[in-house]
């Protein structure tokens, strides 16, 4: 790790004024991905501002059309929100399968997002919710987000400060995880709500995220397994390394969607 | 059986040092005045140093002295060097490769050593670390071991024409060939044995310390073996002599053989700090723990099995080509030839055997001992080619073993070991029973009605631990002999401190020989201590590895536990008024025979050490040394159960049993040895369905380089364990004990793979079998039925 400047924002605009002055600064969260980042020298920004214990980002609220959570919530206390398992149990469920207790403890949903590593698992959940994202100076719906490789619409120094998610009839997450690292290998999202059915795919796409719209016109009509079990995804557009073939990743796509399809029937 | 008698299962008494943080590491210790060395590591797989400009990291804040290969040159410091020769079918010796210690004009794989900075704090010894600029000529790579000799390949030592380390064989291959015409059927595989990366929870770590006041050198090192870490720093790399190096060993966090080697950066570490006069420390990352600790495996292999119409086995023929790696770790080139070959007949009758091993140099880490070290390859072989073989001739898998099991000791096999005891029959038994083998169908047919498949896999077992006569291995092309020594310190007030020349970096001997010895005495064992890891405290011994500890070690402590019970007998019969004849010692008591009079142990030493009395002719004092040179290895073997649940959809498989039989001879500690078991089949688990270390086939880089993409076997990838014991005592050595630190590491990548070409119905798998490896067989085979 090379050497920073360390500066604990009291607030959003605190934050916003440190990053305007420091020559290469960053925002730090949970850390979770920032520290080894910086600990394998891959980062060096000359200021860290320290967003996570930021009153204003953390906490979870929920109204009839959905909840709320603040960009600096821990995964765990979103796993552990009687809130999200409420109106959203599969979003509870995903937070509580991201990393180890350490990591749920420490990352939060901002970091994740912001970051938008594409094996990462929140991602899936804000598309195929169809979340909207709130900045510092704007919404921006996970449909504009997502651009692609850890790439985000947001601008230099912007900062996430909550992700809305609208209320699901129904909802399921299905995570293959990668044996080693245990990120998501194939990740689907599968969301029944007011607006449609989504089906979005993580850990598969070598441009992040992405929707499947053959399955989701597929269970629009017929919201089973059965639907969209004749339905192959293509391999093109999908990584290859040496945890798995773009074959692999495609088929398991099939596989993870059925079974959150499923799984979100009860 | 009291508590904490032999055979009692007495808990770990390290452990409260361990659990609450306590222990002391090499990574703990911090010594006045002390600097920090980073080391610039090559990002190449092979190329030429056209140059190494050292001056801005020289002159960067806080360093104290950059070193490269030519300084350690020019101070006359030699090579790493490989302690076993071993000889070609011609009987010339093997083509080594050097192995500076920093390179001098050339790097051989990523990860190689090519400067060492140091300075007064680690972040200003890895800053200017990245300041040394190195200009290389990049050479065309070879990282795949079957590549190695291909004639495109690059030629990575000139010493070594065609990256040959040397072409071996052992065995009659006149017999293997005509028997092979005979046979009536013939089973063959092609297999790979995966390459490892050790992962000790404790990465490696140094502390060389200079006292120009005395002239001698102190390393604190994570060594399984500090003696011959010394011998080898002292005798050949000639950094001071013995008795002026100091090497300990503290408490270790793992090694699975990873630090039973002399690597670079100890020995730097010891070399530097007489040149700067200050101490040196240096610790591994976990990411160079990934590229330069010594791995493991990395075998291809073409094995044949001949058997006859009944299944009786015939002979068998093996082709090995094993990577050593860019070069010749400490004891690499004994594991694929000594430590692999002999093994491979198996707990079978067998009356011939050819195998030919190929050693090749590659452009990767150094290969060496990893728990099993050869043996696990060994079994691989074996019990791999007996499953198939039933398979092929449509018998039950346990009987073709049955009908080939040795049944008769001693047995010679024809690759020159010979079995002293064992009853393979009866684990097989007890196995059987305990994991229900007779209502496999069953759980089978639930399995499938649950939409998953269902395998079996056996791996009927057996090792040669206890390493080992030395004689034995002299004439094979050891450098070193491989007894152990013990002292048996008693002190006046009566308890005990056993000094042994086995190192403990996990294995529980602080428990184990202290409870052994106390059984002994008759005291206590909170009166004993075992002191371990210290060249100024015990004076010799030759280190902790493939099992020997308990066979090689402690019959060490008990040889000089024998002889403290002499001495002292002679002192009580003195005192007691009774010739020594008369003397019992029981219950730490030491009585004349039909007499009520006695005396304790401890009121025996205390007057040893007093010696106002004492015989005629005996010295003051109580404390006694041994060595003991084993007479034969040992062979641990039984049978290992595995079945496994697929999921055809996904190819993820879940290890629904595990039963394990192991006859380890006499056992002192019933709890150690199943721990033992427990971590050497997460181990062989893991080999076979998690851990790979891959390197890219086109730049030589290593792209498993951290547990992001090396998948270590977790807590939640294995069953409970089944375990059970059965026992044939060792005859060789005082204790009757065996050995149990790799059995299951040995047994287990057999087990699974067998269970899992089972539960596919396919002939054989690659290591790991991960879901990716498995769901790919399942649509080959599909494809291939509906062709
Ligand atoms: C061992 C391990 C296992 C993991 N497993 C998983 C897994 O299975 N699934 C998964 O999804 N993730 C996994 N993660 C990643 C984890 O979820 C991280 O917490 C997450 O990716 C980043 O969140 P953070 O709060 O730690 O962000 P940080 O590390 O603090 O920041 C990450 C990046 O986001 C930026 N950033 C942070 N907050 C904001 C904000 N509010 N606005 C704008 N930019 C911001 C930072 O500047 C930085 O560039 C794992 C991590 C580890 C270490």
């Amino acid at each position: 790790m090379y050497e920073f400047d360390y500066h604990r924002a009291s607030s959003v605009a605190d934050a916003l004024s440190a990053l305007g002055k420091a020559e290469d600064g960053t925002v730090i969260s949970g850390g979770q991905t920032l520290l080894p980042t910086m600990k394998q020298r891959l980062a060096s920004p000359s200021d860290l501002i320290d967003i996570g214990s930021l009153d204003e980002l953390s906490g979870i609220s929920a109204d009839g059309n959905g909840v709320t959570i603040g960009a600096a919530t821990t995964h765990a206390t979103v796993a552990g929100s009687g809130d999200v398992n409420k109106a959203i149990p599969a979003l509870a469920a995903l937070a509580g399968g991201i990393g180890d207790p350490h990591v749920r403890n420490l990352g939060t949903i901002g970091g994740s997002i912001a970051n938008n590593d594409p094996a990462a698992d929140y991602p899936a959940a804000c598309l195929a919710l169809g979340a909207t994202i709130t900045t510092n100076n704007r919404s921006i719906s996970a449909d504009d987000f997502f651009t692609g490789l850890f790439d985000t619409a947001l601008e230099n120094d912007e900062i996430v400060t909550g992700v809305t998610f609208p209320r699901a009839d129904k909802a399921a997450y299905m995570k293959f995880a990668n044996p080693a690292s245990r990120y998501a290998l194939v990740g689907v999202f599968v969301a029944k709500t007011g607006e449609g059915v989504r089906v979005a795919v993580t850990g598969a796409g070598e441009d992040g995220v992405f929707r499947v719209e053959e399955m989701e016109s597929a269970l629009a009509g017929d919201f089973s397994s059965a639907a969209i079990a004749g339905i192959s995804v293509s391999s093109d557009g999908l990584n290859n390394d040496i945890h798995a073939s773009p074959d692999y990743r495609a088929h398991l796509i099939g596989v993870m969607a059925r079974r959150a399809v499923d799984a979100a029937n009860g | 059986m009291s508590e904490s008698g032999i055979g009692a299962p007495v808990r770990r008494t390290e452990d409260q040092r361990f659990v609450t943080g306590n222990g002391r590491y090499t990574d703990d210790i911090n010594v006045a005045h002390q600097t920090y060395a980073s080391f610039v590591l090559s990002p190449h797989a092979h190329a030429k140093i056209k140059s190494i400009d050292t001056k801005a990291a020289a002159a960067a804040p806080g360093v104290v002295a950059v070193f490269t290969g030519q300084d350690v040159a020019d101070a006359g410091i030699g090579g790493l060097i490989c302690g076993w020769t071993i000889h070609n079918k011609d009987g010339s010796p093997m083509q080594a490769g050097g192995h500076p210690a920093l390179a001098l004009d050339r790097v051989r794989y990523v990860g190689d050593h090519v400067a060492m900075v140091i300075a007064e704090t680690l972040a200003q010894a890895r800053a200017a670390a990245e300041l040394v600029a190195v200009d290389y000529d990049i050479l065309d790579s070879v990282v795949v071991t079957g590549k190695a000799k291909d004639k495109d390949a690059p030629q990575i030592h000139d010493e070594a024409p065609g990256n040959s380390v040397y072409d071996w064989a052992i065995g009659d291959k006149d017999a293997v060939d005509a028997a092979f015409k005979a046979a009536d059927h013939v089973t063959s595989l092609d297999l790979v044995n995966n390459r490892l990366v050790p992962n000790p929870m404790e990465p490696r770590a140094a502390i060389g310390d200079f006292d120009p006041g005395t002239g001698g050198y102190t390393l604190h090192t994570t060594s399984q073996n500090p003696h011959v870490a010394r011998l080898i720093m002292s005798a050949f790399l000639g950094l001071a002599p013995e008795h002026k190096l100091r090497v300990i060993a503290p408490d270790v966090g793992g090694g699975f053989g990873s630090k039973i080697f002399v690597y670079a950066e100890e020995t730097l570490c010891v070399w530097a700090a007489g040149k700067i006069a200050r101490p040196i420390k240096w610790t591994s990352s976990r990411a160079d723990a990934f590229l330069n600790d010594a791995h493991g495996r990395d075998h291809e292999t073409m094995a044949e099995l001949a058997l006859d119409k009944d299944g009786k086995m015939l002979a068998m023929r093996v082709k090995t080509v094993a990577n050593l790696g860019a070069y010749l770790s400490t004891f690499s080139s004994a594991v694929p030839t000594y430590l692999y070959a002999t093994l491979l007949s198996g707990q079978y009758n067998l009356p011939s055997i050819y195998c030919e091993v190929d050693a090749v140099y590659t452009n990767t880490a150094p290969v060496d001992a990893y728990r099993g070290a050869g043996r696990p390859e060994a079994c691989y072989v074996v019990e791999r080619l007996v499953e198939t073989a039933a398979r092929e001739l449509n018998l039950d898998p346990i009987e073709l073993r049955r009908r080939n099991f040795i049944a008769e000791f001693p047995h010679e096999t024809p690759v020159i070991m010979t079995y002293d005891t064992g009853d393979f029959g009866a684990s097989l038994d007890k196995a059987l029973e305990l994991g229900d083998y007779a209502d496999f169908g069953k759980r089978k047919a639930a399995s499938e009605s649950g939409g998953k498949l269902r395998g079996i896999g056996f791996s009927t077992y057996i090792e040669a631990c206890g390493i080992a006569p030395s004689a034995a291995v002299g004439s094979l092309g050891a450098g070193v002999g491989l007894w152990e020594s013990a002292e048996v310190r008693v002190n006046p007030t009566g308890n005990v401190e056993v000094l042994t020349g086995s190192h403990s970096h996990g294995q529980g001997h602080e428990t184990t020989f202290a409870q052994f010895t106390a059984a002994r005495l008759g005291i206590p064992m909170d009166q004993v201590s075992v002191v371990h890891g210290d060249t100024d405290k015990v004076q010799f011994g030759m280190g902790t590895y493939g099992s020997r500890s308990g066979a090689v070690g402690m019959s060490a402590i008990s040889k000089a536990v024998d002889k403290v019970i002499a001495k002292a007998t002679k002192v009580a019969a003195h005192l007691l008024e009774a010739s020594e004849g008369d003397i019992e010692f029981e219950n730490g008591s030491f009585s004349v025979k039909g007499t009520d009079k006695s005396l304790a142990f401890g009121e025996v030493s205390l007057a040893a050490y007093v010696a106002h009395n004492m015989p005629e002719g005996v010295e003051p004092g109580l404390k006694e040394g041994a060595f003991y040179d084993p007479a034969n290895f040992t062979f641990p073997a039984g049978c290992h159960i595995c079945e496994v649940e697929i999921d055809p959809e996904t190819g993820t498989t879940e290890i629904a049993s595990w039963v394990a039989v192991d006859d380890f001879g006499t056992i002192i500690n019933p709890m150690i040895v199943e721990g033992q078991v427990h971590g050497g089949i997460a181990q062989g688990v893991g080999q076979a369905l998690t851990e790979g270390a891959v390197y890219d086939a086109d730049t030589g880089q290593l792209l498993t380089g951290s547990f992001m993409d090396y998948c270590m076997p977790r807590a939640d990838d294995l069953p409970s364990f089944t375990l059970g014991f059965t026992e044939t005592v060792c005859p060789s050595n005082p204790i009757g004990v065996k050995g149990c630190g790799e059995a299951g590491a040995i047994a287990a990548p057999a087990a699974v793979i067998n269970a899992v070409t089972d539960a596919l119905n396919i002939k054989d798998i690659a290591m790991p079998a991960s879901p990716a490896t498995v769901w790919q067989a399942i649509q080959s085979s599909t494809k291939q039925a509906a062709e």
